[in-house]
C-alpha cells in the first residue's frame, strides 16, 4: 500500500544532514505557517503520522484488500493452499436463496430504522420546547444506547419470554400472548423493535443538539407569522438540521445491513432471525468458508459504499459547511 | 459543534393566534402522553429484570414477570453472578482495554490531526484520503480478513488485540481532533517557535493542553463504545480467561440458561456502572455525542 511504503522509504533518501538550513530554503511561500526553524525538518510530520498510518493500513486497507483477494478463492481459513474459483462464490450467493435470504432480514431492520428517525425527530422536537421535566424525559429516552449490548439482549430475551413481561403488560390491556421469538414471521419485527428501543435515544439527542443551534431569530419570525407546531417544524427546524438528518439516514442504512450483536446473543441467528453478518461469521468460523465470508462481506461493503456514494450525489455540500 | 443548553428557544412565545383553547391542550395532553408512553417503554424491560434479579429462586416458580420481590433487599442473586459468573476478571480485562485503547486513541488522533492541520508535506491530501475512505468501511464487514491478520501478528487471545483493533480503526476520534485543532490559533505555535521550542514541545505543551474538550470528548465516546462492545472480544478473546463485561455476561446464557433471576442479576450488574457514569457526566456525554456525530 502506498502510504506507509512512503514513509519508511523517504527518510533514508534524504536523511543524509537534515538540519535546520536546508528546509526554509525549499520552502514555498505558503501560509505563514508554524513550519519554520528549528525541529521543521521535512520528515517531522511523518514522525506523527507513523502509528496511526501503519495501524490503518494493517487493520482497514490490508482486510479489505486481503478479502477482495479470497473472494475469489475456495480457502477454508486454515490450509495453507487455497484455488482460484473466479466468481464462484458470488454466484452462490446470489443463486443461493437460504444465502440469500438475509437481505430480506435487513428490509426489518431498514423498517425499523424509518420509525426510529421519526420517532426521534418528534421527541427532538418537543423536547427542544418548553416541555415540563424535560431533561427527565431526555434522560430516560437517551439512556437504553448507554447499556451494554448483552444486557440489552439479556433484558428483552426475558421480555419477550412466552408469559414474560411483554405478555404480561398486553394482558392488562386485554390482548392475548404471542410467540415474540419462536414464531417465524414475528421474531424480526420483535428484534427490529429491539434496535429501536436501544438506538433512537441517540438520534434524538444528535437531532436536539441541531435543533438547539438553529438561529433563534428563526423561531422569533416563524412565530410572529403565527406559524403552527408543524408548519414551524415543516419549513423551520427540518431544513436546519438535515445535514444531521441525512447522516443519521446513511448510518441507519448501513447500521441496518450490519446487524449482529442483538439477533446473535438473542437467538443466535435461528428461526428466520439471521442477518448478513451472522451469516457471515457462521460461514468463516464455524463452516470454515473464508473465501464465500469474504465473497458475502465484499457485496455487503460494496452496498454500503454505493449507498453512501449515493447520498453523498444527492446532498453533496453538507459536510462542508460542519468542517 | 458546542451544543447550546439553555433557555434559548424556550422565550419564544407559543404562536397562539389560531388554535383554540381546546385544541391547545390537547396537544399538549397528547405531548406530554407520548412522552410518559415512550418512558414506560423504556422502563418497563429494565424495571422487569431489576424486580426479577431481587427474587429468590422459589418465587420466580410462580408469580408475573412483574411481580414484587418478598424481600426488597435480597442480593443473593448478585454475589452468585458476581462471584460465579468472574465479573471482577471481567472488569479487571475491560478496563486493561479500555485504558490503553483509549489513551491510545487519544495519542494517535491528536498527532494525525496535528500532523494534518500544522504542517505542508507531499502527499498530504493522499493520506486525507486514506483516512477519508477508511471511514466509509464499517468495521464488522472486513473481519474475515482482520481475524488472519490478527492471527499472523501474534496477538490472538491476547488483550493486546482488541487494543490494538480499537485504537486502528478510530477514524471519527481523527476527525473530532482535526475539528477542534483548528480553533487552535496558530499564532500560539509561532510564539512558542520564536521562545525556541520544537514541534513536539509544541505539540504536548500548547496544543495538547487546549484539546482538553476533544480529548473528553473522545474519552467519552470511546469508552462507551468499548465497554459496551461484544463483536471484537468474542471474536479475538475466546479464552475463558480473557473476558470483558460483555463476554463474561454472554456466558451466563450457558450455565443458568433457566435461572432468570441470576440472569438479571448479571445483566443489572453491568447496567448499574453505565447508570451512575451516565447520572454524574449527563451534560458532558450529551455534549460528546452531539460532537462525535459531525465528524
Amino acid at each position: 500500500m502506498s502510504a506507509p511504503r512512503t514513509v519508511s522509504r523517504t527518510p533514508p533518501a534524504r536523511s543524509g544532514p537534515p538540519d535546520a538550513a536546508g528546509s526554509p530554503a525549499k520552502e514555498p511561500p505558503r501560509r505563514p505557517g508554524p513550519r519554520r526553524r528549528r525541529g521543521a525538518w521535512w520528515f517531522t510530520p511523518w514522525l506523527y503520522l507513523l502509528a496511526p498510518l501503519v495501524l490503518l493500513v494493517v487493520f482497514t486497507w490490508l482486510p479489505v484488500v486481503n478479502m477482495f483477494g479470497y473472494s475469489f478463492t475456495d480457502w477454508d481459513g486454515i490450509s495453507p493452499t487455497r484455488n482460484w474459483v473466479g466468481l464462484e462464490n458470488y454466484t452462490d450467493l446470489f443463486t443461493r436463496p437460504q444465502l440469500f435470504q438475509v437481505f430480506w432480514v435487513s428490509l426489518f431492520y431498514l423498517g425499523a430504522s424509518v420509525v426510529q428517525i421519526c420517532a426521534a425527530l418528534y421527541f427532538a422536537t418537543v423536547l427542544s420546547f418548553n416541555t415540563r421535566l424535560r431533561n427527565l424525559f431526555k434522560g430516560l429516552l437517551f439512556f437504553p444506547y448507554l447499556i451494554n449490548g448483552v444486557a440489552v439482549g439479556f433484558v428483552f430475551l426475558y421480555f419477550f419470554q412466552p408469559g414474560g413481561t411483554l405478555d404480561t403488560v398486553l394482558g392488562w390491556f386485554g390482548a392475548g400472548p404471542h410467540l415474540w421469538l419462536g414464531d417465524p414471521h414475528l421474531v424480526n419485527t420483535s428484534l427490529a423493535g429491539v434496535s429501536v428501543w436501544r438506538f433512537m435515544g441517540v438520534n434524538m439527542v444528535l437531532f436536539i443538539g441541531a435543533i438547539q443551534s438553529v438561529p433563534p431569530q428563526l423561531y422569533e419570525a416563524a412565530a410572529l407569522d403565527g406559524a403552527s407546531r408543524w408548519q414551524q417544524f415543516r419549513h423551520v427546524i427540518a431544513p436546519s438540521i438535515r445535514p444531521i438528518i441525512s447522516l443519521s439516514v446513511i448510518l441507519a442504512i448501513s447500521g441496518s445491513l450490519s446487524v449482529f450483536e442483538i439477533p446473535f446473543i438473542m437467538t443466535g441467528g435461528s428461526n428466520n432471525s439471521e442477518t448478513f453478518v451472522i451469516q457471515t461469521i457462521k460461514l468463516a468460523f464455524n463452516f470454515n468458508k473464508t473465501g464465500l465470508a469474504s465473497a458475502a462481506a465484499m457485496v455487503l461493503l460494496a452496498i454500503v459504499l454505493v449507498v453512501t456514494w449515493f447520498q453523498r450525489l444527492l446532498f453533496p455540500d453538507e459536510r462542508v459547511e460542519q468542517s | 459543534m458546542t451544543v447550546l443548553s439553555g433557555p434559548a428557544i424556550e422565550r419564544y412565545p407559543r404562536p397562539r393566534g389560531r388554535s383554540t383553547p381546546l385544541r391547545s391542550r390537547v396537544a399538549v395532553f397528547l405531548k406530554y402522553l407520548s412522552l410518559v408512553l415512550a418512558g414506560a417503554v423504556v422502563l418497563v424491560p429494565l424495571a422487569a429484570v431489576l424486580l426479577t434479579s431481587l427474587r429468590t429462586g422459589e418465587e420466580m416458580a410462580g408469580g408475573g414477570a412483574l411481580a414484587a420481590p418478598d424481600n426488597w433487599l435480597n442480593f443473593h442473586n448478585y454475589a452468585v453472578a458476581f462471584t460465579d459468573g468472574h465479573m471482577l476478571r471481567a472488569l479487571w480485562n475491560t478496563t486493561f482495554i479500555l485504558f490503553f485503547s483509549v489513551l491510545g486513541t487519544v495519542l494517535i488522533g491528536s498527532m494525525t490531526a496535528y500532523a494534518i492541520d500544522r504542517f505542508h508535506f507531499r502527499f498530504k491530501k493522499s493520506v486525507m484520503t486514506a483516512f477519508l475512505i477508511a471511514s466509509l468501511v464499517p468495521g464488522v464487514t472486513t473481519q474475515v480478513a482482520t481475524y488472519q491478520i490478527v492471527n499472523n501478528l501474534g496477538v490472538m487471545d491476547t488483550r493486546w488485540a482488541p487494543v490494538l483493533l480499537y485504537m486502528g480503526t478510530d477514524i471519527v476520534s481523527i476527525y473530532i481532533f482535526l475539528q477542534f485543532i483548528r480553533s487552535v490559533p496558530i499564532s500560539l505555535d509561532e510564539a512558542a517557535r520564536i521562545d525556541g521550542a520544537n514541534s513536539f514541545t509544541i505539540y504536548w505543551r500548547i496544543v495538547m493542553p487546549l484539546l482538553k474538550p476533544a480529548v473528553a470528548t473522545v474519552v467519552i465516546i470511546k469508552g462507551v463504545a468499548i465497554y459496551n462492545d461484544f463483536y471484537i472480544p468474542f471474536l479475538y478473546m475466546p479464552d475463558d480467561n480473557l473476558g470483558t463485561i460483555s463476554t463474561s455476561l454472554f456466558r451466563f446464557k450457558g450455565p443458568y440458561g433457566a435461572h432468570w433471576e441470576v440472569i438479571s442479576a448479571g445483566a443489572a450488574l453491568v447496567i448499574i456502572p453505565s447508570l451512575v457514569v451516565f447520572l454524574a457526566l449527563q451534560r458532558f456525554i450529551y455534549n460528546g455525542f452531539a460532537a462525535g456525530a459531525t465528524k
